[in-house]
């Protein structure tokens, strides 16, 4: 059953005030740097939603991701629309609608087949856009006017500004953590942590599973999608390769990375992934050796993430911590 | 004769060329406690796994209360007043015991369930809850994770989770199975007063507890119905002591 320890809600109120003010000492490029991550944050904590507390193990999440992203290009190319006010609910719904598709199809397969059919619907819209000179082709678009956030015409936030972009993206991240672990807790939230435990004994006890794993599937899409709109918003470029199965597996390896079924350690792990690839691509050619070998040094040494770290130095140093469960009767 | 809550009609279930059950017809009146007995492998778990729709049957038909079951999936099964209990301990371990009979309970919350509301704040599913963990004997251990509980008290929530949902027929897969005299004991004593509002079929190996609450004995071996009636008729039925009662030490 999800619960965040009182240590480590105490560390996600420093890390928030700390993201609260870093642009006021952060240089540009980190700013957006920083963008990126959160955008890929809430990727992550989407993915974790499935992986981590639905038991849904999807390797096709960036196809949502991607085609959200493909919505604000299709706005701001083909209809010279900018207002993100039509553009992000599109880019939601249309990853929504993707994600009820994909999930209604797949949830019907389980385990390693599951893990085949998300791969290949991606991979399938993945060659849709890749193969349509409609939509870019194998280029995407480069787009160079920036969402707004207008009413009439009046600009109220204007998302080509980097500090601004930084702070709905900041905003939107500490909504979908909040969003997420409100669920959590919630009738929805509850059953679907029981399927991921033991899915037969659900549909025993009368749950019909597969609309719960729907539903989930449709909630994860649709937050992948407001990722895909930050990030498309950031690079004004979108590409196919944004759904391609790497792009997938990116975000997996962040939640596993981070620590999966902990809804924070996905954040952890785009920010540690992210600074990772940052700092050593442009040391060394042949960086994706060293990642795969961090990755594989963490999965070993910290099975349950960088969030399971945490967890456990916080216990340690924290007061003895409370007992769980008494022993006798 | 509109007393019958649960019948079958020439019920089949093979795997392979293996018949698990084997045209089995048989009926269940309402508020009476059957058990079904047969040695290891007769195809009685495959009985109950056709009835509460857990496997769907090879041929044949299931009818509750004048509705046909035969093709409908086990939660629809469960959503119409059928509850079961497995063999086969089917807990969820990492949750505590009250979490475990809380989402049982929360399976007949009315209508769609919301998606903000904290699931702690429905009163009434609590209460059906708690009052399911009473009646298996683990109010004290509300707040122990499943995990923690010895097999027995694992047993017994089992049959609290089938509680919490609040069914009107009782499927219950050997109940008492790895259990300690004691706990036994108690879980006989919840029979009975389960039986005084319930329709219960019973798996069970104990014989001192099939005889304490069963009215009505079905006998099955090779997945065949071998004899069905009172306690009286099956315990003189010749072909029973024959197939089974005579080689009852072997269990
Ligand atoms: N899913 C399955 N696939 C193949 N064979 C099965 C399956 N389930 C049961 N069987 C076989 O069907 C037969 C009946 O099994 P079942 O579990 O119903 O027996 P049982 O009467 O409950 O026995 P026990 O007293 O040991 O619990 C056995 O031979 C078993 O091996
Ligand atoms: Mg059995």
């Amino acid at each position: 059953m999800y619960r965040i320890s009182r240590p480590s809600l105490v560390i996600l109120l420093v890390m928030a005030i700390g993201l609260a003010l870093y642009p006021f000492v952060g240089e540009s490029y980190y700013i957006r740097l920083m963008t990126k991550i959160m955008a890929l944050g809430i990727f992550a904590m989407s993915l974790d939603l499935l992986i981590g507390f639905t038991g849904l193990i999807s390797l096709g999440h960036a196809a949502f991701f991607g085609v959200a992203s493909y919505v604000v290009a299709w706005y701001i190319v083909k209809a010279g629309v900018t207002n993100a006010l039509f553009m992000l609910p599109t880019a939601v719904a249309v990853s929504g609608l993707c994600a009820l598709v994909i999930g209604w199809l797949s949830i019907r397969t389980s385990g390693i087949y599951f893990i085949m059919i998300t791969l290949a619907f991606a991979q399938m819209l993945h060659a849709f856009f890749k193969d349509q000179s409609y939509w870019g082709g194998t280029d995407g678009f480069n787009f160079y006017t920036k969402p707004n956030l207008a009413i009439g015409d009046t600009v109220l936030l204007d998302l080509g500004n980097k500090v601004t972009l930084y702070y709905v993206t900041f905003a939107l991240m500490v909504a979908t953590f909040v969003f997420l672990a409100v669920l959590l807790h919630s009738p929805f939230g509850r059953a679907i942590q029981g399927v991921k435990v033991n899915e037969g004994r659900m549909r025993a006890m009368g749950y019909n599973v597969r609309n719960l794993k729907l539903m989930s599937f449709v909630i994860a899409g649709m937050l992948a999608g407001v990722a895909g709109f930050i990030e498309a918003t950031r690079t004004a470029y979108v590409n196919p390769e944004m759904m391609s199965w790497h792009a997938s597996g990116n975000v997996m390896v962040m939640v596993i990375l981070g620590g999966m079924g902990t809804l924070y350690g996905p954040i952890l792990g785009a920010l540690a992934l992210t600074l990772l690839g940052d700092n050593i691509s442009s040391l060394w050619d042949h960086w994706l050796l060293i990642m795969g070998a961090f990755v594989i040094a963490v999965v070993m040494f910290l099975p349950e993430g960088i969030a399971g770290l945490i967890e456990g130095v916080t216990q340690k140093f924290g007061k003895k911590p409370p007992p769980k469960e008494e022993t006798e009767p | 004769m509109s007393d019958i809550i649960l019948e079958t009609q020439n019920l089949s279930r093979h795997f392979g060329a293996l018949m698990a059950v084997d045209d089995v017809t048989l009926q269940f009146e309402r508020s009476l406690v059957y058990a079904v007995l047969g040695p290891n492998g007769a195809g009685k778990t495959t009985l109950i796994n056709l009835l509460s729709g857990e496997i769907m049957p090879s041929g044949g038909s299931i009818r509750f209360k004048d509705q046909d079951i035969t093709n409908l999936p086990a939660n629809a099964v469960s959503q119409l007043g059928i509850g079961r209990s497995f063999q086969k301990t089917n807990i969820f371990p990492n949750f505590t015991c009250f979490e475990n009979c809380r989402l049982a309970a929360q399976s007949r919350m009315k209508g769609s369930f919301s998606f903000f509301k904290p699931a702690l704040s429905y009163r009434q599913i609590n209460q059906q809850a708690e009052r399911a963990l009473e009646m298996c004997g683990l109010s004290m251990r509300c707040h122990t994770l499943a995990q923690a509980m010895s097999y027995g008290e694992q047993r017994q929530l089992e049959i609290g989770m089938m509680l919490a949902t609040g069914p009107e027929l009782l499927l219950l897969d050997e109940p008492l199975a790895g259990m300690g005299a004691d706990e036994s004991l108690k879980v006989i004593e919840l029979l009975r007063r389960l039986a005084k509002e319930h329709t219960l079929i019973l798996i069970e190996h104990d014989m001192d507890a099939v005889f304490a609450v069963a009215d009505r004995l079905a006998v099955m071996v090779n997945g065949r119905l071998l004899e069905t009636g009172t306690v009286a008729e099956v315990r003189a039925s010749k072909a029973v002591q024959e197939a089974y009662l005579g080689a009852e030490d072997e269990h």
